[in-house]
């Protein structure tokens, strides 16, 4: 059994998701930002956007004071004790909370009160799952509410868009989808695609997909050739940074698979704003060390 | 660099179209799911009985005046003070079923939100000589810097997002996307994109 205590270590994570945004999102933004018209409204919501970005990094603040349902993705050897790291975790947002890296994001769904510290019921979202290596990897997610509204999920065949239970279906209601977020999900977005599954299983992946590096390469070459041109199309559409009009209305499409039942196939739709604020820490250990790295 | 002091007059903003980027300054209040709910049962729609105080205060601060859509990240200093860590809009259509009424109520003359409103409250703004500002969604630590004050917080039972906090911005930068002519960014940017899907659906 190993005795871990990661607490300042979560806190530290939740900083940097918070504060500093990954360097392919900023590196995409401002390649946006010289696609777009020059003196355009979409131009200078980009431009206000990378500022922020800048700043929010400098001065150690969150990018957007809506910092999100924190999701921890764990993989772990066996023997470590993942209710541990569960309490930590719950340790860690609370006191992220009190530093003003998090919004108290958290509310009674009967009461409506907020528990002032991001812990509640099933709050923060963690999924643990045991791996192989002998170490301990942490992906954290920071998943805000307005983009989480206009997410979406569709039951193939879908009559009204023609869309029928086969790859071109995929991309009919995707499409579908970003034409209905418009602007109301602070694009440009990056749109997390999972096809199968149940409803709730679908859902976790597609929120999943949001956690890959925009310039890696999906393994399927069909899923690859779906993701490039969900990518060209949705910007087709002209909604525009902030649903100003412009050319740059997705940032990337991630598009991942489960097994469904031979009665259902979903598609799930996790649409992320700008601000995809995902951080990364690995914990190694030999004896008595412990060492994490962040990324 | 276009500037705008609340309170604003009807002339000022019968002056703005759609597109016009704006900096604003001056006192504003923050209000969003909570707050509009609160407004509208409490003192539109049913005669003032309870925090008749506050009434007053927000009818003095809302004449002219502008409501921002913002739940803020803040910190709360020894002394008792509040400073706006980040503050970046909230998505604004919720309100759609309120922002008419209290538009009307207490001649606000600007909505600070982001992703734009619906028709009523479009005709609201048109009826009442009111504008939609679009604030950029999530740039929250840039926006902070252009509040410089916090005055005061009310309604702060609703917790730190919903509460209605008092502040003095400078130079808070917005783009109109709804104007006081009928106006509406949302409306073309919808009709034009949906055009585009149809192509690209062939249906």
């Amino acid at each position: 059994m190993k005795d871990l205590n990661l607490t300042n270590d979560f806190v530290e994570l939740v900083r940097r998701a918070a504060t500093d945004l990954p360097a392919d999102m900023e590196e995409a933004l401002t390649k946006a930002k010289g696609n777009e018209e020059s003196g355009s409204s979409a131009e200078g919501a980009l431009d206000t956007i990378l500022k922020n970005v800048t700043m929010a990094r400098q001065r150690s603040t969150p990018i957007c004071q809506d910092t999100g349902t924190p999701i921890f993705e764990i993989r772990y050897p066996v023997g470590v004790s993942t209710r541990a790291l569960a309490n930590q975790i719950r340790q860690a947002v609370a006191i992220a909370t009190e530093q003003s890296y998090l919004r108290p994001n958290a509310v009674d769904s009967l009461t409506g009160e907020n528990s002032g510290d991001n812990t509640g019921e099933d709050f923060p979202t963690m999924h643990f799952h045991e791996w192989e290596n002998d170490f301990v990897h942490v992906d954290l997610l920071l998943k805000g509410g307005g983009c989480e509204n206009v997410s979406t999920q569709y039951k193939l065949p879908d009559g009204g868009l023609k869309a029928g239970r086969d790859l071109e279906g995929v991309r009919r209601v995707v499409l579908d989808a970003v034409h209905q977020a418009q602007g109301k999900g602070c694009g440009p977005a990056v749109l997390g695609v999972a096809i199968g599954g149940d409803r709730g299983a679908s859902y976790i992946k597609s929120k999943q997909q949001l956690l890959r590096k925009l310039d890696d390469t999906n393994p399927n070459q069909d899923l690859a050739e779906l993701e490039e041109r969900l990518n060209k199309e949705a910007n087709q559409l002209g909604i525009g940074p902030m649903g100003f009009g412009g050319e740059t209305t997705v940032l990337g499409v991630k598009v991942g698979t489960l097994h469904r039942l031979p009665a259902s196939y979903f598609v799930s739709v996790a649409y992320m704003c700008w601000a995809n604020r995902r951080a990364s820490m690995d914990v190694t250990f030999s004896g008595d060390k412990v060492e994490v790295t962040y990324a | 660099m276009p500037k705008l002091t609340v309170p604003i007059s009807d002339e000022d903003i019968r002056a703005l179209h759609a597109g016009d980027t704006v900096y604003l300054t001056g006192v504003i209040v923050t209000g969003r799911d909570a707050a509009h709910k609160f407004m509208i049962e409490n003192y539109i729609r049913n005669p003032v009985v309870a925090e008749a105080e506050l009434y007053a205060e927000l009818k003095r601060l809302l004449n002219g005046g502008v409501i921002y859509h913002c739940g803020p990240v803040v910190k709360k200093h020894d002394d008792g003070s509040w400073s706006f860590v980040a503050a970046g809009p909230t998505t604004s259509i919720r309100e759609e079923v309120y922002q008419p009424e209290v538009i009307e109520h207490f001649n606000l003359k600007g909505v600070i939100g982001k992703g734009g409103m619906g028709a009523n409250t479009l005709k609201a703004c048109q009826e009442h000589a009111a504008v939609y500002f679009h604030a950029i969604g999530g740039a929250a630590t840039l926006i902070a810097q252009s509040v410089k004050e916090v005055i005061t917080v009310h309604k702060m039972e609703f917790g730190v997002p919903e509460a209605m906090w008092v502040i003095r911005v400078e130079d808070f930068p917005v783009v109109v996307t709804m104007d006081s002519h009928g106006e509406s960014i949302h409306t073309k940017v919808e009709a034009e994109s949906k055009k585009k899907l149809a192509e690209l659906l062939g249906v």
